[in-house]
Order: C-alpha cells, then structure tokens, then sequence
C-alpha cells in the first residue's frame, strides 16, 4: 500500500484537493475533495488499489457562505482600523475605507462524504463533493460498489441527495411515504 | 413436483419475513421472491426501529450523547461507548489515564463474551436446537452480574466517560471475573462436544451461504463475517486503539467462506478475549480512572475526526464534525451489521430458505444497531 503512489492516481484525475492528514489527530490518511462528476473516478482508482467502502454520508453547510462573509468583513474591519490608526499617529488625513462590492451571498452547499479503507493496510481515505444546496445531484457509486446502494439511500434519506444513476432510490429507514430531509439544518418537524 | 426442485415456468411468489419473526433477531423485514423452496431475491426491508440517532446528536451537548451510545448495539454497548468517547477525546485533545484504559479494554472485552454468548444461542436457535441457548444464557448471567457491580446496569451500559470510566473496580470484581474465566475455559470443550461437533449443526453450516472475500470488500464487510472470509481484518490490530498493542491475542481466521466458518471464527474470539481480560488484570496499572482537568463543557475545535474499534459485529466507526460549539455540528455513525447485511440480498439467491436463514443468523444481526 503506497500513499503516495493513490496520492498521485487521484491527482492525475484531476481531484481539487488531494491533502495527506494527521493520522492520529484526525482518524483519516487521505483528504480527497472532487467535483460531482470526478467522484466515480476517484472512486474507481479506489476500487483497482482494493480499497473497501466503509460509509457514505452527508454534511449540510447552511449558513457556511454568511458565516464566511461576516469573517472576512471583521478581518476587513480590523485591518481598516489598523490603517486608521497608524495614519493617525502619523499625523496624516485617515484614508476613506472604500466600500466593498458585497454581491449576492453564493448558495450553500451540501457535502456528500464517502469513506474507504483498506484490509491490508492502514489507509482510510475521505472522498468529498460538494453540491449547491439547490440541486444536489451526485452521481451513484454503487455500480462500482454495490454496498453503497444502501449507503446511499439512507444519505437520501436523510439529505435528500440525489444519487444519479442509483438503482431503487426509495427511503431506506425512514416510512416509505417520507418527503422530509431530517438531517438538513433547516428541518422543523 | 417437489417444492424442492426448481420449477422451468417462472412462476413465483412473495413471502413476508418478519417484521415480526423470531428468526430476523427483532424487527427485521424481508421480502422474499420465492421459486417454490427456493429464493429467487430477497430484499431486506428496514427502519422499523429507526430512531434518528444522528439527528438527536446533533440536538444535545457531546456528554449528552453518552447514554444513547449505549442503546445501538445493545448487545455490545461498551465497544458503542468506547467509540463514541475515543472520537470525542481524539477531537478535544482529552489524555486518558492508564488504568481507564485498562478498565475499558477488561469490561469491552467481557461484553464481547457477552454478545458472543448471546449470539450462539440465538444461532443455534435458529437452526432448530433449543438447549444450547440455555446453557449459554447461564453462563451470559456472569458477565452480566460482574459487569453489574461495576457499571451500574446490565445491558444498556453508559460506563465510559470523556477522559476515563466512571467508576472504578474492586477485589471482588477481579476475583469474579477470573473465576468466570476459569469457569467458561472449562465449558468450552462442552459446547464444542454439544454442539460444533454435532453433525446435524455441520450438515446446516458447511458450505453454506458461502460469501467471497471480493463480495466482502464490494459490501464493506467487517468482523466476523470478513474472518470467515479469509480476510484478516481486526480493528484492534490493524487500526490499534486504547491498550490494545499490549496483549498477546490472536485474530482467528477462516478461509472457507461458509455459515461454519463465521460460527468458528466467534466461538475462537470468545478464547482471544478471555486472554485479553486475563492479561490486562495481571498488568493493571494503578492510578486514577479519569484524566485530571476534562472541561465541564467540551468544545473540540473546527474540523472533523474520525474514529472506529472493533465490536463483536465488526469495525463501528464514528464520524463528528465540530463546528467549535458545545454540541456536535454531524455526528455519522457507521454501524457494522448495516454493511453486513447489506450483501445479504445478493449472497442467498438461489439458496434454499432455511438455508438463508442459517445464513442471516451466521451474520449475527443486531436489528437496532442497523436501523440506528
């Protein structure tokens, strides 16, 4: 099993982000973040390395996109300020803080996690894509591995990620008549 | 024509198992496609016991969570507990003291006889034999009196805590325990001369329900059902957490993929544990059983941890995303049996219906711990 060799297959695919983590902080090797439609061959370069699928899952990040923006408006404000001050204490005119275009808030994100490990060697590998919030569309894996069909089904459950591709996409453990997400941040029963 | 020959027409029928069959190991559905005795496909049905265990962590503080570790696989809460709280601790940076270690890894592993006990009456239940339940459940009633005296209940145990256990163990605990395995050690070879030896249990076990290691790894199989594959995959050796790289212990694996593999590989692990608690009473180590200074109030930082042990069903993973605030932003659970009888559907057609049940009985399912 070499690291760095499924590192390398994984950028060769293209994946966004491919970052080794600390193994005994985080409990992961392999940090994958991939386009929705790079995840089957990230996932397949897994399948040929002999990897086994442990869990599929979701994240909702409702509120990601405001929270980052207040982030950089107070690291704005406070370089702003900076600069205010040491003008003053320079004696010259405090400089005008221009104001900054704030367009449109981008739409927030769901994140569909895959997990994989390997029998042989310690090498757990996270595979993330993030999907806008409003059409969250991923392509099905269990073609490649049919244990994810059930995974897969409860995340729908749960996210109500659509699984394109995915066999027999009905709730899994929620009723069969379930039209709610309960697992989605702006779920009220 | 015999029901037992395969018909040429199609012509089947659907047949309901469960929700409510003593065979399914609670509520467990499963429709059934059938061609006379024989399965043509089955398709398990679950949530009957659904209780969103994830949403309710994400509606309650890290401890708050505790107790509900407990009430997945009931069967082996303290490996549930152990899971939770490790993922917790690996995230706020909690160091747990030696002797809580210790405890952790004597009462987990008595609750992995427990479980292993359970299973092997429950199993043998299944397939038609009545007494060898009794005689297991008798000796079950120790572990559950010793684990008693210590945690403070007998099935739903909430023993660990962040930063150690709750309570500490006395003489009395330890001389029970080691007559308990003094006692099991000498029971083995009747269970093995009652039973595994018993040519109508070989006749319903062998080659029986035969799951291939590549099925295996295209399921994400774990813990018993991937030993009776040939795959040697234990958490404890290959993922080493707590104490667990200071025993001797052996991972016991069969290769020949059947129903009798999968009971081989259990009736071996209930040995390999009675090693563990044995060992790890001779070494323990003195001192306190919770870390000095674990805040009041958890708050692990941003960012998401991941971490699994190996329960009698195989590898429980848990999976928390922090967001930095005192109750978890996710909190995944990633339960063995789901994977586990995940391949059930495609690994009994064709297969004759009590031989899928002696297959679905070989997977040692724990309907809670699936439908979470």
């Amino acid at each position: 099993m070499n690291r760095a060799a499924i590192k390398q297959k994984l950028v060769v695919i293209g994946a966004e982000a491919v970052s080794e983590s600390d193994y005994a902080g985080k409990g992961f090797a392999l940090d994958v973040q991939v386009l929705p439609e790079q995840l089957i061959a990230a996932v397949s370069v897994l399948d040929a390395e002999g990897f086994f699928i442990e869990a599929v899952t979701g994240v909702d990040w409702l509120g990601e996109q405001a929270a980052l923006r207040k982030e950089a408006e107070a690291k704005a404000a406070a370089e702003a300020k900076v600069k205010a001050e040491a003008a003053a204490a320079a004696g010259e005119e405090p400089p005008v803080a221009e104001p900054v275009e704030q367009g449109e808030l981008p739409e927030d994100v769901l994140e569909a996690v895959y997990d994989f490990n390997h029998y042989d060697a310690l090498c757990r590998v996270t595979i993330r894509t993030r999907m806008v919030r409003s059409a969250p569309e991923v392509p099905s894996i269990s073609q490649i591995y049919p244990g994810a069909n059930w995974h897969e089904r409860e995340t729908h459950d749960f996210f109500g990620i659509n699984f394109v591709g995915h066999p027999y996409l009905v709730p899994l453990l929620l009723p069969e008549d379930a039209d709610y997400h309960p697992l989605l941040k702006d779920f009220r029963p | 024509m015999s029901a037992f020959a395969k018909s040429e027409a199609n012509e089947t029928f659907v047949l309901n198992l469960g929700p409510q069959h003593p065979a399914t190991h609670g509520v467990l559905r499963v429709k059934l496609t059938m061609d006379g005795e024989y399965i043509v496909e089955a398709e398990p049905v679950l949530g009957y016991i659904h209780r969103m265990h994830e949403k309710m962590g994400e509606n309650r503080t890290w401890a708050q969570f505790l107790p509900n570790t407990g009430r997945m696989d009931y069967l082996h809460a303290l490996a549930y507990n152990h899971g939770y709280v490790s993922v917790v601790e690996r995230a706020a940076g909690i160091a747990v003291p030696e002797r809580a270690e210790y405890l952790r890894v004597i009462t987990a592993e008595l609750n992995r006889v427990s479980s292993h006990l359970l299973w092997f009456g429950a199993f043998i239940l299944d397939l038609g034999g009545f007494s060898p339940l009794l005689y297991a459940f008798d000796d079950r009633e120790h572990i559950l009196d010793l684990l008693e005296s210590v945690t403070g209940s007998r099935l739903t145990y909430c023993y660990f805590r962040f930063g150690g256990v709750y309570n500490d163990i006395d003489e009395n605990f330890v001389a029970g325990t080691r007559a308990f395995i003094k006692r099991l050690r000498d029971r083995m070879p009747m269970y093995h001369n009652l039973v595994t030896k018993n040519i109508i249990l070989m006749t319903r076990l062998k080659e029986i329900g035969p799951i291939s290691a590549e099925m295996c790894r295209k399921y994400g199989a774990t813990g018993p059902v991937c030993r009776g594959s040939g795959i040697n995959f234990d958490v404890r050796k290959h993922e080493p957490y707590s104490v667990y790289p200071e025993f001797d212990f052996e991972v016991p694996v069969y290769e020949q993929c059947d129903s009798m593999a999968r009971y081989m590989v259990r009736m071996d692990e209930i040995e390999q544990s009675l090693r563990i608690v044995e060992q790890a009473l001779d070494k323990l180590p003195d001192g306190p059983v919770m870390a000095e200074k674990v805040p009041k109030i958890i708050k692990p930082p941003k960012g998401d941890y991941y971490h699994a042990v190996e329960t009698a069903r195989g590898s429980f993973g848990v999976r928390v995303v922090s967001d930095g605030s005192n109750t978890p932003y996710r909190l995944k659970l990633r339960a063995p049996t789901f994977s586990n009888l995940s391949l059930f559907g495609e690994a009994c057609q064709g297969m004759l219906l009590p031989d899928a049940l002696a297959l679905m009985g070989s997977l040692d399912l724990v309907i809670p711990e699936i439908d979470r």
